[in-house]
């Protein structure tokens, strides 16, 4: 390891490894580390035996539960919106072909201590439960005028300048009641507060639509897809690409130290007493505490069950959300839930997440609504953590630091670091306009 | 894992063994019919396709690399998963490859699934006056461990064909019904797959 590199990366996350093998594929020199001997860093899947480990310590998993290869538990769960941000990176770089996807079976939201399936089209307004009969069409008028927005034809604005209205006035203008813009805001649109609502309304209107039209690709229950096998899955076929492209990676490497010289520019990255030079390093927040600065926590709890989710219609995997104003909360409330129909558990196990942003110091107390929903479970774990962001300047260290990954159920603010942390590393935009609605699904041959 | 339509079988084939053995080397000349002395390590290739056509089957491969993830043991378990066959290759002339395949063999019987057809070729073995493993020692290996065995030269040709055929022979014609597959996501026009766009 004692070469000159063009960039370190340090951490296997999923934006780590995405940087990595972009990086590649440009041509420079890369070599990738992890003190950890596995890929993911934060973003991982673990086994059973892992996930005692990490949990619980010395106690071994019952033997009930099955083969502790069966499991890929995700330790930040998300889905990914099939028209998205993540899939159009995953095209790009081709690591798509590595790895299999499947639709996510249902996506419901939470209303008043029930929930429902969310409805996303005009015509699944008019059929959902969640609205009253006036409400219900007023809703179905908003989606058709959602769905026929087209940012380049005037004609379909009918005469709103969304740039300039915001959100709240646009369903005002549909007369829409608390409830519906309630699931509206948080669980189509994605929002995961309530700022949105006085905010320029073409943000929404465009989450709207990345709903609508992911929901239409796969003709799913959900606009989400899930890799088989799990999101560790992720960072091993970016890292993989990086390979390909030269990369070296080296896992289980201690300290990971990076040196800087007398003006605070990072030079290189020691470890097991050999230094590695480099001109930029990159990596998660947990290899350069003294330049991150903590923005919240996340409070999360993963449940081995042996059912699926209660009044999900039986679905394998499926995603609630439980606006904030719900439950009188400041941030949403997500559950996520899979099985073995993407292999991340073995047949007859379900793994669900509750997960939010912390509000308190008491996760059992806080995720309770959302435990609630899941009817009996064989296990349960607890976890929190602090969520970090960079306060260095990149320009004057040379380092370049992800953001922790947040509550959000989906990997569109993933993609957005990355796409950020690219350009401010390269100095150029990378071009991710693949064209989608040529793109599709090949079921494997 | 292997695949199977209109007898036509759909294998993923992963090569392990150490930096140098001549694994990318096997893979060159049985895909594309070349070798080059002094082979780059491997840059650039994703994966190899290969079809192969027999009495009852016809059998396409897709070869994995290992893209050089060997080399520091940071192979992801993602590189073993669904993979239907494995060749792990050693050097003849190194004493110490022919050791490190041993390591690849357990490493697999952990991370593989155990109905995978596993192979051992002995590469370089235009190289005999430099031999330092004999054919009797890698054989009786070979045997304890149920892989089958062939001595390849990459350089020659020699059983380079062979040892692909071979494999596709052992490949299990009848799979055991699976968890559906899942889709992979391309960039090939919504028409050409509309009927098979829904999964699950």
């Amino acid at each position: 390891m004692d070469e000159e590199y063009d960039v370190i990366v340090l951490g296997t996350g999923l934006k780590e490894c995405i940087l990595s093998g972009l990086l590649s594929v440009d041509g420079l020199k890369v070599l990738h580390m992890d003190r950890n001997d596995y890929y993911g860093g934060e973003s991982t899947s673990l086994n059973l035996v892992q996930l005692w480990k990490r949990f619980r310590g010395d106690e071994k998993p019952p033997e009930t539960l099955g083969s502790t290869k069966d499991y890929n538990v995700d330790m930040v769960p998300k889905f990914m919106m099939a028209n998205g941000a993540l899939v159009r990176v995953l095209i790009h770089t081709s690591v798509a072909k590595y790895l299999n996807f499947k639709a996510v079976d249902g996506s419901f939201v939470y209303n008043k201590g029930k929930i429902y399936k969310v409805p996303a089209t005009d015509v699944e307004a008019l059929k959902s439960t969640l609205m009253g009969l006036f409400e219900k069409r007023r809703a179905r008028k908003l989606f058709i005028y959602v769905q026929d927005y087209d940012e380049n034809d005037p004609k379909s604005h009918e005469g709103l300048d969304l740039n300039k209205v915001t959100t709240r006035e646009v369903f005002a203008k549909y007369g829409l009641d608390d409830n519906t813009v309630d699931f509206i805001g948080h669980a189509l649109a994605l929002h995961t507060n309530d700022d949105y609502l006085d905010k320029p309304a073409i943000d929404t209107v465009k989450r709207m639509k990345l709903y609508a039209d992911s929901l239409a690709r796969f003709q799913g229950g959900s606009p989400y897809i899930y890799p088989q096998y799990g999101l560790g899955e992720l960072p091993q076929g970016f890292a993989r690409l990086s390979a390909v492209y030269g990369g070296t990676y080296m896992l289980n490497k201690p300290e990971c130290k990076v040196e800087f010289d007398q003006n605070g520019k990072a030079y290189g990255v020691t470890s097991e007493g050999e230094t590695a030079k480099c001109k930029k390093v990159v990596c998660d927040p947990s290899y350069l505490p003294d330049k991150v600065k903590k923005v919240g926590r996340v409070t999360r709890a993963i449940c081995i069950m042996s059912h699926p989710i209660t009044d999900t219609n039986n679905s394998d995997s499926v995603q609630i959300i439980l606006p904030q104003k719900q439950l009188g909360r400041k941030s949403d409330m997500y559950v996520f839930c899979c099985s073995y129909s993407h292999n991340i558990a073995p047949e007859g196990k379900y793994i669900a997440f509750v997960s939010t942003e912390a509000e308190t110091d008491r996760p059992e107390v806080e995720l309770k609504p959302g435990m609630d929903l899941l009817g009996p479970v064989d296990e349960t774990f607890f976890d929190i953590y602090d969520r970090y962001e960079p306060v260095n300047n990149s320009q004057k260290d040379s380092c370049f630091i992800s953001t922790s990954y947040d509550a959000t159920t989906h990997f569109e603010s993933t993609v957005q670091d990355v796409l950020s942390m690219y350009r401010k590393i390269t100095g150029k935009e990378l071009d991710l306009s693949v064209d989608l609605s040529a793109a599709s699904a090949a079921a494997e041959e | 894992m292997a695949t199977i339509g209109n007898n036509n079988i759909n294998a993923k084939l992963v090569l392990l063994g150490d930096m140098g053995a001549g694994k990318s080397s096997l893979v060159l000349r049985f895909v594309k019919g070349q070798f080059l002395e002094f082979q780059e390590s491997t840059i650039g290739a994703a994966f190899f396709s290969q079809t192969l056509a027999l009495n009852d089957a016809t059998v396409k491969f897709e070869i994995w690399d290992t893209a050089g993830q060997e080399r520091y043991h940071s192979l992801a378990p993602m590189y073993y998963r669904g993979a239907a066959a494995a060749i792990i290759v050693y050097d003849i002339t190194s004493k110490d490859s022919f050791e490190k395949a041993k390591k690849w063999v357990l490493e697999l019987q952990k991370q593989g699934n155990p109905s995978m057809v596993t192979a051992l070729a002995g590469n370089k073995a235009d190289l005999e006056d430099k031999r330092k493993v004999t054919l009797e020692e890698a054989r009786a290996y070979a045997d304890e461990n149920g892989l089958f065995f062939m001595e390849t030269s990459a350089k020659t040709a020699v059983n380079v064909n062979d040892i692909f055929y071979e494999i596709a022979r052992r490949l299990p014609r009848a799979q055991p019904a699976q968890n559906p597959a899942g889709m992979v996501l391309s960039n090939t026009p919504a028409e050409q797959s509309k009927a098979s766009a829904c999964c699950s």
